[in-house]
């Protein structure tokens, strides 16, 4: 690890004007992706502020009935709480569904959606990769590609999201708080958050440096069976190869996100319209355009069949 | 070197330490206690879980000057050779171990999952999200997934816990 200074910020003011004071900084939370990526030297930040101490972790009722949860609540305690677990049961969901019960203990709201892709040539250091170095070349293209994306990519990366809780984020539109160092507070959704490759993959988010995330909130909770579904190598403690989550109503409308596909989680509004038709007409829309490689060319169908056991696992209760 | 305060296992630590030292290597190379083992030091193993706070987490993913003033309990502090904790002597007893070496890290998992469990957390394996969470085998083999063991004692660990989980009911 490349040595580094270290603060502890009281405020999320406190924060974001350090963020901006010192050049090289990041926020640290659990630190779970951070610090694995710092002993690789593949993150090397000049300077840490923890902002475990910002007194961001509470999840409060709003006004319109939704739910605020704060940056530092910990995926355990945002999984189990009685509100999520009754009415956002596809968070809940989500969430047990990723890492161990040691990293959930840790993870938090904010660092979840901005951990980073488990591309195996972005953590290899001796070979080309565009988000780590600008440039480089992408490794994975021509590569090992299974577990890579297979939609939204481009000439330079082809990378997914990891996460599992920001695909029930998508599904539940979500939407992202955060204050910059000018003081000025605003709300990101969840939907316009996570960017594309494009030909800047190291560019992951809309975030501005030093723009410290405050809060998630979710609209009213929208109902009907909430279902995540992720597909890994082994039955637990995995990277999905795909995931879906689906909100399916009683009247068979409903709305579905995909993790392990894409570099963000991959939503179609438009291709819910098709969710009466059953799960080929949903999956046909949600993954025109897709560029497999022929190593996850296998995501395509599995999509389609996950699809097909989440709608049957509706209909059946 | 930021100094720091840790309570580990009852006992009040000043520490001097460079920033990049992990809670971790805290344990083992400053205050020498070295039953808390580092396997991947990734997060990827759960040989390093320590119980901080009361709750379980990956010592090698976090940094000991996060943990000013935390309250930390690792093997040495579960119990003695001569006085083991429960759950240590319900290893020995099922053979929850080979070469012992995800030992302690299976062990501080384990007891911190039935508090889990107690404490009505859900885990990945909970068929009702509104339910109190049982100790059943599907719960506890997927509660200590965290925790990697290269000698496939797991059905063992499952019984040890078993066996804890139905004296503390
Ligand atoms: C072995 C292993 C297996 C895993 N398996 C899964 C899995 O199956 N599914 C899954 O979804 N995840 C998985 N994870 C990833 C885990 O969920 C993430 O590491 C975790 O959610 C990151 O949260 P954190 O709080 O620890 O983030 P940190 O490591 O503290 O931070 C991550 C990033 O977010 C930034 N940041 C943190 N907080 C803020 C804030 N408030 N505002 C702005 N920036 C901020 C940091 O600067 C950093 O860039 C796994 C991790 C490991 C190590
Ligand atoms: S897919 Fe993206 S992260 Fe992986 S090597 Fe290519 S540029 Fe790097
Ligand atoms: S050493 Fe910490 S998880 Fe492997
Ligand atoms: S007993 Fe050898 S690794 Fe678990």
């Amino acid at each position: 690890m490349r040595p580094f200074t270290y603060e502890r910020a009281r405020s999320p003011a406190e924060a974001v004007a350090a963020a901006t004071r010192t050049p090289g900084a990041r926020f640290i939370a659990g630190g779970t992706n951070l610090l694995d990526l710092m002993k690789l030297e593949i993150e090397a930040p000049a300077h840490l502020i923890d902002v475990n101490g910002l007194a961001l972790d509470s999840i409060e009722t709003t006004p319109e009935g939704g739910l605020r949860i704060g940056a530092l609540v910990r995926n355990t305690d945002l999984a189990a709480d009685a509100r999520v677990r009754r009415d956002y049961v596809l968070l809940s969901r989500a969430l047990l569904a990723g890492a161990s019960g040691q990293l959930r203990n840790r993870a938090t709201t904010a660092g979840n959606l901005l951990q980073r892709t488990r591309c195996p040539y972005f953590y290899d250091t001796n070979m080309p990769c565009n988000k780590r170095q600008p440039g480089s070349g992408c490794a994975a293209i021509g590569g090992f590609s299974r577990q890579h994306a297979v939609l939204g990519t481009s000439e330079a990366c082809i990378a997914t999201h990891p996460s599992d809780m920001a695909v029930a984020m998508r599904a539940l539109d979500a939407v992202v708080e955060t204050v910059r160092a000018d003081g000025a507070a605003r709300s990101i959704p969840i939907a316009e958050f996570h960017r594309l490759p494009g030909d800047s993959p190291q560019m992951e988010t809309v975030l501005a440096p030093g723009e410290l995330i405050t809060a998630v909130t979710l609209p009213r909770p929208v109902g009907g069976r909430q279902i995540y579904r992720k597909v890994r190598d082994r039955a637990s403690y995995a990277f999905a190869l795909v995931s879906v989550g689906a909100i399916i109503q009683r009247d068979g409308s409903g709305r579905v996100a995909l993790g392990g596909v894409a570099h963000k989680p991959w939503r179609v509004e438009a291709a819910e319209a098709e969710l009466p038709r059953g799960a080929k007409a949903v999956a046909d829309r949600l993954l025109a355009g897709a560029r497999p490689t022929q190593e996850n060319a296998f995501k395509l169908p599995l999509v389609e069949r996950t699809l097909g056991a989440v709608l049957a696992e509706a209909r059946g209760g | 070197m930021p100094k720091l305060t840790l309570t580990v296992n009852g006992a009040s630590h000043e520490l001097a330490l460079d920033t990049r030292t992990t809670l971790l290597d805290a344990l083992r190379e400053h205050l020498h206690l070295t039953g808390t083992k580092k396997g991947c030091d990734h997060g990827q193993c759960g040989a390093c879980t320590v119980i901080v706070d009361g709750r379980r987490i990956n010592a090698c993913l976090t940094l000991a000057v996060m943990h000013e003033g935390a309250s930390v309990t690792t093997i040495e502090g579960l119990g003695r050779p001569e006085a083991p904790h429960p759950m240590q002597a319900a290893f020995v007893k099922h053979d929850g171990y080979q070469c012992g070496y995800c030992t302690p890290g299976q062990v501080c998992s384990a007891v911190a999952v039935l508090d889990e469990i107690k404490a009505g957390i859900p885990s990945h394996a909970s068929a009702d999200l509104a339910a109190s969470p049982q100790v059943t085998a599907a719960e506890l083999r997927e509660r200590m997934s965290g925790n990697i063991c290269r000698c496939g004692a797991y059905s063992n660990i499952v019984d040890a816990i078993t066996e804890v989980a139905g004296r503390q009911a």
